[in-house]
């Protein structure tokens, strides 16, 4: 699979149109971009399988270029706040609590029972 | 100069430069947590586009082709997750309860956080699938009966939070296995934490996209019935 950014860029593009196509025909609550990223991680795995060194594929080389870079792509959402901040004033303290405090709770949730479970699956 | 200004190539330089100077702050700073790059972006960005009175749609409009590509770079994702495959093994009961358990633990706790501090229905609604990657949770805000706009505001904000904050509570929680940073960080900031786990490590950065999956597709399905007990 020889070729340049193009090819690469155009197997992310085709893969995410793929998550698209099987959520709209599934009606899977999921994003066509996550059903893509798994499309890829699948025809990725085939390929090494078969004897591909998949580092040297254009989708791949494409994929760390565009990863590089992964949060220049969120500045356009994230200026889209700038609007919305006065909306939020009014409720800031309900929003920032809510927030902040789920956000804790979640991401410690999350590490601590990873932790424990893998702890236990590696014991046993 | 009103033409200049509100056209997409201003507002695309203006964004492209703003990144690299973000880019410039995270090395001078030698990565301080706070100097992000996308954060600096979006102040620089934001404040520049309030001072010239340009209005966020035009904004929007103006800069489609990078809000484009967020598609593919999520796509991408998968190629972290590939070089990390053989790191799934052993790891897959762990992920499959942590990940579900902390939608939970986030719904039902930005639901009861906001409730105590006055938030009217609406809010709490709008509020509830925030933890969700961004298009995603619109959708679940508007199902739920929330303002989609302000949810997708919102998920912005804890993304950013997660790619300041998130591996210092982490540190400070002990969770010191790559792995298991990765999903806590992509189950409760999506794609941008996963930005900052990527930047920290690549297995990091892997199950942080893959826990962003996850968390979008048990948020969908769990929403709707923790809202039901919930209000």
């Amino acid at each position: 699979m020889p070729g340049g950014l193009v090819v690469g860029l155009t197997w992310l593009v085709v893969c995410q149109l793929v998550g698209e196509v099987l959520v709209h025909l599934t009606d899977a609550p999921l994003p066509g971009p996550v059903v893509g990223m798994v499309v890829l991680l699948l025809a990725l795995e085939v390929r090494r399988r078969r004897g591909h060194d998949t580092d040297r594929d254009p989708a791949v080389r494409a994929a760390d270029g565009l990863l590089r870079h992964l949060q220049l792509l969120f500045v356009p959402a994230g200026v889209g706040v700038v609007a919305y901040l006065g909306a939020i004033r009014d409720d800031a303290v309900p929003i920032v609590v809510a927030v902040a405090g789920s956000w804790v709770l979640g991401i410690v949730v999350i590490g601590w029972t990873t932790r424990l479970l893998e702890r236990g699956e590696r014991a046993a | 100069m009103r033409d200049v200004v509100e056209s997409p190539v201003f507002l695309m330089a203006l964004t492209l430069v703003s990144y690299r100077v973000g880019l410039s702050v995270r090395d001078a700073s030698r990565g301080h947590a706070l100097a992000q790059p996308v954060l600096v972006a979006i102040v620089l960005t934001g404040g520049t586009i309030l001072a010239l009175d340009v209005d966020a749609t035009t904004y929007a409009d103006g800069v489609q082709v990078l809000s484009f590509w967020l598609g593919a770079a999520t796509v991408a994702l998968a190629v972290p997750l590939h070089r990390q495959a053989a790191r799934l093994k052993g790891f897959v009961v762990p992920m499959l309860v942590a990940v579900p358990l902390g939608v939970v633990v986030s719904v039902c706790s930005v639901v009861l956080l906001a409730r105590w501090t006055g938030a009217g229905e609406e809010l709490v609604r709008t509020l509830s699938p925030k933890a969700a990657t961004t298009p995603v949770s619109i959708q679940l805000s508007e199902t739920a009966g929330g303002i989609p706009s302000l949810t997708a505001a919102l998920a912005i904000c804890v993304g950013i939070l997660g790619a300041v904050a998130g591996p210092a509570v982490l540190t400070l929680a002990r969770v010191t296995d790559r792995r298991a940073r990765g999903l806590a960080l992509g189950g409760v900031s999506h794609g941008i934490g996963a930005s900052r786990a990527l930047a920290e490590d690549e297995t990091e950065g892997a199950f942080a996209g893959l826990s962003m999956g996850l968390t979008a597709l048990a948020t969908s399905l769990l929403l709707p019935l923790l809202l039901a007990v919930l209000l």
